[in-house]
C-alpha cells in the first residue's frame, strides 16, 4: 500500500505545511511518495527526498505549472494517481484550489480537513465550524484527503533519502492565466506555524494600534492575526483572518485582544492550547473559552503588557 | 449572458448548533435556516452584474428539501429572475450537486456560474471546483472582486499568503468569498414580486444522476468542551500565570 502527498512548494523550498500533510499521511501506513509538480522545481524536489519518511519523489518539472494554476497541476496529479490508497494535500487556499478539481477528474467524493486518520477508510473532519466532529467513511478506489494542518505535528524535513523519478508533463492550458499577486511579508512568524498568536478584533478601533499588538508580538516571538471585523473594517490585511473562513491556528499560546468571540472567530482557534483573552466586557463570549481572561480597556491592557514583559 | 447562482439551504450562522443524542448528524429539525452567507454574496454579484448590463439573466438553482424553495425565493427577492429546485431529501455529497449542476449548466448555457466558497454546514469547499473540473472550464476560487470582460473575466483571490490575480477565460466556474460584496436586504414589494417569479420543479433522475452519497457517515459528536478557566486580575498577574503556571512564555 502506498499513499501520494501533493507537495505545496516554491520551486526552490518545500512549504511546511507539506511536513504536516506527510504526517497525517504517515497515520494512514504504508509507503509514502511525494509529488512535486512545478516549473523549475528541482531544488524543492531535491528538498523534499530529504524529508524524513518519504521513500519517493515523483517530480513533474514543466512550463505548465508554473503559478500553479488548478486547470494544469489537476490534470497531472491525476495522471500520478494511479495505484495510490489515498492522496492527501494540505487544506490551505493550494489544495483546496486544486484537489476538488482532480476528485471530480477521477469520479471521486473528496473528504474535507481531515483532522485525524483512524485507519480503514476512516477519517475524521470537523463540520459546523468545528461545533461537531463527524467520523466519515469512504467507498472509494482512491482516497482523496486535505488535511488540517494544526492537527498533526509536522515529520522532520531532514534524515530522508529518497529517489527522486521525473514524469513528463501534461501540455499547456489556455483557460486561466496569472497576472500577480500581493503578497506582504513580514518577519514575524507564519500565523498557522507559530507557537504564539495575539490577535485583535474591532475593539481595535484602526489600523495603526494594531501597532501596539505588533509590539507585543515582537517581545513573544508572536504572530499577529485578527477578526473578521477588523480585516473588513480594512484595518489589517485579509490574510490575518483567523476563522471558520480564515485561518485555522492552534498555537501554544493564543491572545484575543477586543474579539467578542463568535462561532465562526473561535472555529479557527479554539484548538489553541492556552487562550487569554482581553475584553472591556465580562460577558464577551470569548471569556467561555479563555484560560485567562482579563476585563479591561485593552488601550491600558495591551501597552501594560507589553511593558510587563520587559 | 446568463448567470447561475448555486444557493444552499444551510443552518442559519447564528445558530448554536446541537449534536443528535443518537450521534447520526446535527439537528436540523426546528431550527432557522437560511441562505448560505457565501451564496447571499455570489446573487448580489450576480444582480449587481445585470444591473450593470454585463448579464441579460439570474438563474438560482438549490438541491435539498422541497423547503429549499424559500432559500429560492429569497435569490429571487435579491433580484434573481428564476429559479430551479432539484428536490432530494436527504444528505447529497459535493460530487452528485457538481453532476447536477452540470447537467443544468449545459441545458441552460450560463456564460458564467457564481457558487460560494464554501457551505457553513458541511464546510466542505469543493463544489465550485468539482464542477469547473466536469464542466472542463476555467475556475477563480475564493474570488474578492471580479470584473468581466471581453471573453473573460479578471478575480483577485484571497488566498493564504495575500491576494493573487488571475485571469480566466469565460465561461467560468467562481466560488466566491466575504469580501466581495455586501449583500442587499430584499425590498418588501420586492419579495412580493418574488412570489410570482417562476422555480422549476425536477429531481435527480431526470438528470440521470446519482445522488448516493459516496462517503459515510459513522458518527457525528460534539468536540471535546473546553473548561472556562480563570479571570485575573490585571496585567502583572496574567503574566505571572502564563509564565509559572502555564508556562508559555519564558
Ligand atoms: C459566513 C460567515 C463567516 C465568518 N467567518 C469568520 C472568520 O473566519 N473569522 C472571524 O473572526 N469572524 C468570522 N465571521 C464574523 C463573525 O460572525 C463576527 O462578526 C466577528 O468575528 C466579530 O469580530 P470581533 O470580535 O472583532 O468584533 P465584535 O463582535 O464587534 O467584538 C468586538 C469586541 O471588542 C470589545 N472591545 C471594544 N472596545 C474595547 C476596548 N477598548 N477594550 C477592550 N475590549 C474592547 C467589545 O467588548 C467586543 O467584545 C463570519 C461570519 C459569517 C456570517
Ligand atoms: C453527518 C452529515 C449529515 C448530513 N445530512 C444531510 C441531510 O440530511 N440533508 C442535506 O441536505 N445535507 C446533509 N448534509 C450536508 C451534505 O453532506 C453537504 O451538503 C454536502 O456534503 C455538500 O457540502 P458543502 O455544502 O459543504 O459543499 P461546498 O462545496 O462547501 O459548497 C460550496 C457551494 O456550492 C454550492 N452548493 C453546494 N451544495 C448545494 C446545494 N445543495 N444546492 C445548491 N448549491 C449548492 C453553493 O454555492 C455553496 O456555497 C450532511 C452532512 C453531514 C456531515
Amino acid at each position: 500500500m502506498s499513499n501520494l502527498v501533493i507537495a505545496e512548494h516554491d520551486g526552490a523550498e518545500i512549504k511546511p505545511h507539506t511536513l504536516n500533510t506527510i504526517a497525517a499521511a504517515q497515520a494512514a501506513g504504508g509507503d509514502i511518495h511525494v509529488a512535486v509538480i512545478g516549473s523549475g522545481c528541482q531544488a524543492a524536489a531535491d528538498a523534499a527526498a530529504k524529508i524524513a519518511g518519504v521513500s519517493k519523489v515523483l517530480m513533474v518539472d514543466s512550463a505548465e505549472y508554473e503559478n500553479q494554476m488548478a486547470e494544469a497541476v489537476a490534470p497531472a496529479i491525476v495522471k500520478l494517481a494511479d495505484g495510490y490508497s489515498t492522496i492527501f494535500a494540505p487544506a490551505n487556499t493550494f489544495g483546496k484550489n486544486v484537489m476538488p478539481r482532480v476528485a471530480a477528474l477521477m469520479d471521486i467524493q473528496q473528504l474535507s480537513e481531515v483532522s485525524a486518520v483512524l485507519g480503514e477508510k476512516t477519517y475524521e473532519r470537523p463540520i459546523y465550524a468545528g461545533n461537531a466532529i463527524a467520523t466519515v467513511k469512504s467507498s472509494e478506489p482512491t482516497d482523496i484527503v486535505t488535511v488540517r494542518m494544526t492537527s498533526f505535528e509536522p515529520v522532520a524535513a531532514e534524515g530522508g533519502s529518497a529517489s527522486i523519478e521525473t514524469v513528463s508533463g501534461t501540455g499547456a492550458q489556455d483557460l486561466s492565466s496569472f497576472v500577480g499577486q500581493s503578497v506582504v511579508s513580514s518577519d514575524r512568524p507564519e500565523l498557522t506555524s507559530a507557537k504564539i498568536v495575539i490577535s485583535g478584533g474591532r475593539g481595535m478601533q484602526n489600523g495603526e494600534n494594531f501597532g501596539m499588538l505588533e509590539k507585543v508580538a515582537d517581545k513573544l516571538g508572536a504572530a499577529v492575526g485578527a477578526s473578521r471585523a477588523a480585516v473588513d473594517a480594512g484595518f489589517v490585511p485579509n490574510d490575518y483572518q483567523v476563522g471558520q473562513t480564515g485561518k485555522v491556528v492552534a498555537p501554544d499560546l493564543y491572545i484575543a485582544v477586543g474579539i467578542s468571540g463568535a462561532i465562526q472567530h473561535l472555529a479557527g482557534m479554539k484548538d489553541s492550547k492556552v487562550i487569554v483573552a482581553i475584553n472591556k466586557d465580562d460577558e464577551a463570549p470569548i471569556f467561555q473559552v479563555a484560560d485567562y481572561g482579563l476585563v479591561a480597556d485593552l488601550f491600558d491592557a495591551v501597552p501594560a503588557l507589553e511593558k510587563e514583559l520587559g | 449572458m446568463k448567470v447561475l447562482v448555486p444557493v444552499k439551504r444551510v443552518v442559519d450562522y447564528n445558530v448554536k448548533i446541537r449534536v443528535k443524542a443518537d450521534q447520526t448528524g446535527v439537528e436540523t429539525a426546528n431550527v432557522k435556516m437560511s441562505m448560505n452567507p457565501f451564496d447571499e454574496i455570489a446573487v448580489e454579484q450576480a444582480v449587481r452584474m445585470k444591473e450593470a448590463g454585463q448579464a441579460d439573466e439570474v438563474i438560482a438553482v438549490s438541491i435539498g428539501p422541497q423547503q429549499s424553495q424559500e432559500t429560492i425565493r429569497t435569490a429571487l427577492a435579491m433580484g434573481a429572475d428564476r429559479g430551479i429546485l432539484v428536490q432530494h431529501d436527504g444528505e447529497i455529497q459535493p460530487l452528485a450537486v457538481a453532476k447536477l449542476l452540470k447537467a443544468i449548466v449545459d441545458a441552460e448555457g450560463p456564460g458564467i456560474v457564481l457558487c460560494g466558497k464554501q457551505a457553513i454546514d458541511d464546510d466542505a469547499n469543493q463544489t465550485a471546483q468539482m464542477l469547473s473540473a466536469l464542466l472542463g472550464w476555467s475556475q477563480a476560487t475564493f474570488v474578492s472582486k471580479l470584473e468581466i470582460g471581453d471573453g473573460e473575466a479578471t478575480a483577485t483571490r484571497e488566498v493564504d499568503g495575500g491576494l493573487e490575480t488571475i485571469k480566466v477565460k469565460l465561461p467560468a466556474v467562481c466560488s466566491v468569498d466575504l469580501r466581495l460584496n455586501e449583500p442587499r436586504y430584499a425590498s418588501l414589494p420586492n419579495i412580493m414580486k418574488a412570489k410570482k417569479k417562476p422555480i422549476d420543479m425536477k429531481t435527480p433522475a431526470d438528470f440521470g444522476v446519482d445522488p448516493t452519497p459516496r462517503l459515510t457517515t459513522v458518527k457525528v459528536v460534539e468536540p471535546p468542551p473546553r473548561q472556562a478557566g480563570v479571570k485575573v486580575a490585571d496585567v502583572a498577574e496574567l503574566v505571572s500565570k502564563l509564565r509559572n503556571e502555564a508556562k508559555v512564555i519564558s
